[in-house]
């Protein structure tokens, strides 16, 4: 088995460096097809490691030693069990369907080599992340799909507003970042070891207070990656990026892998339940948040920005409840119809010529008819109206909130869900239906490649069915290592009425937004005004906020050190022992006059100077010498 | 009066002496060679009579040394000499500037 774990695990490596051969010539469609193939290897490869654990065994290779000294040993090493299977799956399905929808994608860029060459450098971080089975591994894994998160926002790096965005992703997550690094550094300190296996087996025997630093530190980092408040705002403006980008790694799998720490730390959290509590209110919180936001945004992919980054928020309360399978269950089919909607949107953009602004499209479903299936297909799986994905993921969310008697979590989440429906629903009435007010812009969209379409479509019929075939076989696998607790309403009444309670106020809300911007768009002035939409439109202005409080005193202190520190000291003292040199030349060099009678004067000068230095050495090394004796 | 040792040794220093002002003073080369060759045996004077009252003779073979070696650069440097009056009829130092930093 360990041979599939390599090939799942540098199938995406090699790809990568095969299309970095090409990165600086002209398109060549074989570097999409090669790292396509190579990537639906890796998946096969993950599937049959899947059947594998499924029969309830795991796979442990230590590949080599990655360091040793001392009391320190970290191991290159990669595990394949229940939990970072689940990982490996979507991660292979996912990027898989976005190569190859990239090859249409991608078709008229220029750097559509190179695109592919960071797309598979980032699967195989990735990889590194959820397969590694040690802390250090993880973080390794987490840098990498870091850093080519940065590469690959700013891929369009002629685009002043990508760069920028490439580089605020970056700096926030590097802040978030060495929280983590902390948390992993006192894990250590405290217990020698950063494997998985000693840590979590050592982890009850130390003071509760260092695991509560460890959990909270971890979960700084986690929240960065997953751009939870008040680290989030870098994650809409990561829309800056090629679609494709988007779908695969600010929606399925990169910004998730803070739920998979938290979910991998799970013993760790297991014995801190006020830090789990507050992972879930602050999830709660975000989902609340995030919703807010997109409901009034006129940015297509921000809005679905937005909403992953509510999705995330509901992630984050399963697994501060404890309820780590569900979390993980609820990013598995996340993962399927956010990328699904998220690959809808990117033909709507091209279709659009790169316009976002939903008010700006209308009727497409006439001239998009499979993309408009799709992206409904995606949208009803996200609002969570059964027998789709999000029925059974995200229902079993709120359920775990009421199971586990936090009923405000629970109300929080019953509305955002409501929210969700209607902003969801808001968009695809504004693109696909009403009248086609893109004519007005001389606009003529016509559907995507076939075969784009044809490499969604798995994606499609995953986001219809992952929830209903795959939660039996799914608990009962992962349980095997994550605690197994069933989240049941046992009131059969209760059940019932809060099922259909919350299905009906889906629908309601579908119903609304539909009515609302499925026929003509009123714009109404005074809602648009009026101080909520706002509030809500600027982002609550914490992007306004973050610019004055920390980038413009940054920028002043920056400048002042600048100006007054470098240039007025660092710079002058150098400078200053340059000039000190330059001018005693300048002045010296009358000396060497050619004047071989002066020369001579100066010879002597120098004699008697040496003379009287060396008489004057003697002398005083004498009375030290005397008065020491 | 018995001579001792210092008397050698001053009398070294008087013409160390006059030769460094030869040196500084003069401005004609074959002057300059003069004092030179008094810098020279003054060293000579002072060796050879160190060597004589500590029983060394070290420092005899100095000065002997330095004697060759003085024979020798005067031999260069006279050939020298003869080459630059020959090119510019004059063998004042104050000429000599091609060396100018």
């Amino acid at each position: 088995m360990e041979i599939y774990l390599y090939i799942a695990l540098f199938a995406p490596l090699v790809g990568s460096l095969f299309a970095g051969l090409f990165g600086a010539s002209p398109k060549t469609v074989i570097t999409g097809i090669v790292t396509s193939g190579l990537l639906f290897t890796s998946f096969i490869s993950s599937a049959i490691l899947l059947s594998f654990v499924m029969s309830g065994h795991t796979v442990h290779v230590e590949m080599m030693t990655w360091m040793a000294a001392g009391d320190l040993y970290i191991p290159f090493g990669f595990v394949v069990d229940q939990v970072s299977v689940t990982m490996m799956m979507v991660v292979s399905i996912v990027s898989t369907v976005v190569h190859i929808y990239s090859i249409g994608y991608m078709d008229h860029d220029k750097g559509f080599n190179r695109f592919f060459s960071y797309l598979s450098a980032f699967v195989f971080s990735m990889m590194v992340l959820v397969m590694s089975d040690n802390f250090l591994g993880l973080f390794i894994g987490w840098e990498g799909v870091g850093l080519c998160s940065w590469l690959l926002i700013g891929f369009w790096y002629h685009k002043e507003s990508a760069t920028w965005a490439a580089n605020e992703a970056f700096i926030m997550n590097r802040i978030a970042d060495l929280a983590m690094l902390i948390g992993i550094f006192m894990m250590y300190w405290s217990l020698g070891s950063l494997q998985y296996d000693v840590v979590f087996a050592n982890i009850g025997n130390i003071p509760v207070e260092v695991v509560t630093w460890i959990g909270i530190f971890l979960f700084i980092g986690a929240m960065g990656k997953s751009a939870q408040f008040p680290l989030h705002t870098w994650l809409a403006d990561a829309m800056e990026g090629p679609t494709p980008v988007s779908a695969l790694i600010h929606a399925a799998t990169m910004v998730t892998a803070g739920v998979y720490l938290v979910v991998r730390a799970n013993p760790i959290y297991d014995l801190i339940p006020e830090v789990g509590l507050f992972i879930a209110s602050l999830g709660a919180f975000v989902a609340m948040f995030a919703a807010t936001m997109a409901l009034v945004n006129r940015d297509m992919k921000r809005i679905i920005a937005y909403s992953t980054l509510s999705q995330l928020g509901y992630m984050f309360v399963a697994a501060g409840l404890g309820a780590y399978w569900v979390a993980l269950f609820h990013l598995m089919a996340h993962a399927f119809f956010k990328a699904l909607l998220f690959l809808g949107a990117g033909n709507v953009m091209h279709a659009m010529h790169d316009e976002l602004d939903p008010f700006k499209m209308g009727g497409l479903k006439k001239s998009m008819k499979w993309t408009w299936i799709l992206m409904t297909l995606a949208s009803v799986a996200l609002a969570g109206i059964y027998p789709l994905a999000g029925f059974f993921s995200k229902d079993l969310i709120l359920e775990v909130a009421f199971v586990e008697q936090h009923y405000i979590l629970y109300t929080v989440l019953l509305l955002t869900a409501g929210l969700t429906a209607f902003y969801s629903f808001r968009l695809v009435a504004l693109i696909f239906h009403g009248n086609e007010r893109h004519l007005e812009h001389g606009i003529h969209p016509h559907e995507a490649y076939n075969f784009v379409l044809f490499a969604m479509a798995p994606l499609g019929i995953l986001a219809v069915i992952a929830g209903m075939a795959f939660k039996t076989p799914y608990y009962e696998m992962v349980t095997q290592l994550l605690p197994a607790i069933e989240y049941h309403i046992h009131n059969h009444t209760v059940f019932w009425i809060m099922t259909i309670g919350t299905q009906l106020f889906v629908i309601l809300a579908i119903a609304y937004a539909y009515k609302k911007y499925a026929k003509a768009v009123k714009v109404d002035e005074k809602v648009e005004s009026g101080f909520f939409y706002q509030l809500l439109y600027n982002q609550y202005f914490i992007p306004k906020i973050y610019d004055e409080v920390f980038s413009k005193p940054y920028l002043k202190l920056s400048k002042l050190a600048w100006k007054e520190i470098d240039l007025k000291i660092v710079d002058a003292t150098v400078d200053g022992i340059a000039n000190v040199i330059y001018r005693t030349g300048e002045k010296t060099h009358t000396m060497q006059d050619g004047n071989l009678s002066s020369m001579l004067r100066w010879m002597v000068i120098g004699l008697v100077v040496l003379l009287v230095l060396a008489v004057a050495f003697t002398a005083g090394y004498n009375v030290v010498n005397l008065r020491a004796m | 009066m018995e001579l001792t040792l210092n008397h050698y040794l001053v009398l070294s220093t008087i013409l160390f002496a006059i030769g460094l002002i030869g040196v500084m003073r003069r401005k004609n080369l074959l002057m300059l060679f003069f004092a030179t060759e008094i810098l020279l045996n003054a060293v000579n004077i002072g060796f050879a009579a160190i060597s004589h009252y500590r029983g060394d003779y070290t420092g005899q073979m100095f000065a002997f040394f330095i004697i060759a070696i003085a024979a020798s650069e005067v031999a260069v440097g006279l050939g020298l000499l003869i080459v630059w009056y020959k090119r510019t009829g004059k063998i004042d130092l104050d000429q000599m500037t091609s060396m100018r930093g």
